[in-house]
């Protein structure tokens, strides 16, 4: 007799591609069915209701940011906050990710850097960067440099931390193998531990991209001239509710992009990173 | 009964290795000459990997002297080459380039693609002589444990060390891959003549392999602590073997079997605790400075 083998309950379910495609569509269109719904009935009662926006308005807000240039300006809004946006991102993330990551690394492998920064680095992670805000802004001033001055703090201690973690796990026999193959101590950090880890800094950013957003929309919401964040807290005054979708939508689909195209850029660099750790 | 220094490769006297209040290795006095195959064996925790990793100058001795060619143990250095049990080879280099990595490793970072087609010729060579040619652009995590383990000897092979430490290099392997590799190493041994220093928990394998084998052990009554107090390990037997048949076939002969239990009985039975004065040192090698009255 065949065993039965269950589609979709127990630990042992296998469920076959079809219905893992459908599974994973499935929440999606359960929340749209029920967002259009609701949408639907308060519509009936007002038909100027701007809480939640039908499908219709919502493609007339995308229509009046990202196609038609907005009539004081002349620019296309969405374009012009994203560029302002992505310039802070990559900016603030690419300078947190080499300061962290060579922090880290050299925590992870000389114990007198360790002594001089671990404790140290421990007391500022535990900052709320966002509480720190004010001082950027005093210091850095409200234009571009707080801004990223925040990413910049906010993420920097969590990849420094992350890295050294990593960094400690690379067993001493590797180093020691390294010394008994001619590597001098620059070598061994740079040259043998260094590219081993080079692909675990990338699954970092993936991990404290998540934190960069929260700082880069918290920074643009309190003083900006543009950016997403900027945006998103000006038309919140007018409740225009389906603008506001619009750029939730458009911001999750830039950090959803970023997250796979970082996955694919770790199998594709680093073939042996993910394979050799299921050992 | 002092032995010259200048005459061996490894010179340890009253070599006393201790993490904390816990001795692991008290009072060990050995002469190894160049171009030995010296298997250890011993009870597991007697500190048998230690002793390797203070040859190695992966860990410091705590008292004591320990010479390599007349001279102190400094940091691992390429003259030492290293085989682990694991984590030997770089996960994130192909085969080929785990095995150039000594020849590159060396050579300051802008020398790396000047030098990097003799380095690939040379390594080619090695990894032809452990007959894995053929995979000399897989990654590490791609081969089997006896590939690993091969490709690891030619890693260390390719720096011409005087001596090849071997931590149970086979230790994870199975039975057949195993034979194999203990051939190999002896061709290896023969064709390139350095001393190896071979870890292993094995008994047949130690005798099999060495030239001469020391036995460490923490079951011995030591001639001033009591019984009760806890003390480190020593050498407690030292033979020399056979020279080294090229045939697995010795292990079934009735000396070679009388030998192991000999030896499981001198050093690896908690319930049979030999006099410090009476270890079985028969080595010509051997020495001991300083034993307690009878």
């Amino acid at each position: 007799m065949k065993m039965r083998i269950s589609l979709f309950k127990g630990l042992h379910a296998e469920p076959p591609p079809w219905l893992r495609v459908a599974l994973a569509v499935l929440p999606f269109i359960l929340f749209l069915a029920i967002y259009l719904f609701a949408a639907e009935i308060r519509h009936q009662e007002n038909p100027q209701d701007k809480l939640l926006p039908t499908l219709t308005k919502i493609a007339l807000a995308v229509e009046k940011v990202a196609i038609d240039p907005d009539p004081r300006s002349g620019n296309i809004l969405l374009w012009q906050d994203t560029a302002a946006s992505l310039k802070r991102l990559v900016l603030g993330v690419s300078i947190a990710s080499i300061i962290g990551f060579f922090l880290g690394l050299n925590m992870g492998l000389l114990p007198g850097i360790r002594g001089l920064s671990l404790t140290f680095l421990t007391f500022i992670a535990n900052i709320p960067p966002l509480a720190i805000l004010p001082i950027l802004f005093i210091t850095f001033g409200v234009d571009q440099l707080g801004k990223v001055m925040l990413i910049i703090l906010g993420t920097f201690p969590l990849i420094a931390r992350d890295i050294y973690l990593e960094t400690s796990k690379i067993p001493t026999n590797v180093v020691v193998k390294a010394l008994t193959l001619g590597a001098s101590q620059f070598g061994v950090i740079y040259r043998v531990v260094m590219p081993q880890i080079l692909p675990r800094l990338i699954d970092t950013v993936r991990l404290v991209l998540g934190a960069a957003w929260l700082f880069l929309i918290a920074s643009e919401a309190i003083a900006s001239q543009d950016g997403l964040g900027y945006r998103i807290f000006l038309v919140r005054r007018y409740l225009s509710m389906d603008i506001i979708i619009v750029y939730v939508l458009w911001i999750t689909m830039l950090a959803y992009a970023f997250d796979i195209f970082l996955r694919l850029l770790v199998s594709w660099l680093f073939p042996w990173y993910s394979a050799g750790k299921k050992d | 009964m002092h032995k010259s220094p200048d005459e061996y490769l490894l010179y340890c006297e009253d070599v006393t290795k201790a993490y904390g209040s816990k001795v692991v290795l008290e009072d060990i006095d050995l002469a190894v000459k160049h171009k030995e195959f010296c298997t250890v064996v011993g009870p597991s925790g007697c500190g048998k990997s230690t002793l390797l990793r203070l040859i190695l100058g992966q860990e410091r001795i705590s008292s004591g002297t320990m010479l390599i060619d007349g001279a102190a143990l400094h940091q691992p250095s390429p003259d030492r080459g290293i085989v682990y049990q694991k984590y030997s080879l770089f996960p994130h280099l192909t085969i080929l380039e785990n095995i150039m990595a000594g020849k590159q490793l060396s050579q300051p970072l802008w020398k790396k693609f000047s030098t990097r087609k003799t380095a690939r010729d040379e390594a080619m060579v090695y990894l032809e002589s452990v007959q894995l040619a053929e995979h000399a652009a897989k990654y590490p995590h791609q081969l089997s444990g006896g590939m690993q383990q091969r490709v690891a000897i030619a890693q260390a092979l390719i720096m011409h060390p005087r001596v090849l430490l071997m931590d149970e290099p086979f230790g994870a392997l199975d039975p057949g891959t195993r034979e194999t590799m203990q051939l190999l190493i002896l061709e290896i041994w023969e064709k390139y003549g350095m001393t190896i220093f071979f870890v292993t928990h094995d008994l047949e394998e130690a005798v099999f392999l060495g030239t001469r084998i020391l036995v460490i052990s923490q079951f011995y009554i030591h001639e001033t602590k009591p019984p009760e107090e806890s003390h480190g390990s020593r050498i407690v037997a030292d033979y020399k073997l056979n020279d080294n048949a090229y045939s697995t076939r010795v292990k079934q002969t009735a000396a070679f079997g009388e030998l192991i239990q000999t030896i499981r009985y001198e050093g690896f039975n908690p319930e049979v605790k030999q006099n410090a004065h009476d270890f079985n040192l028969t080595h010509s090698d051997s020495f001991v400075t300083y034993v307690g009255e009878k």
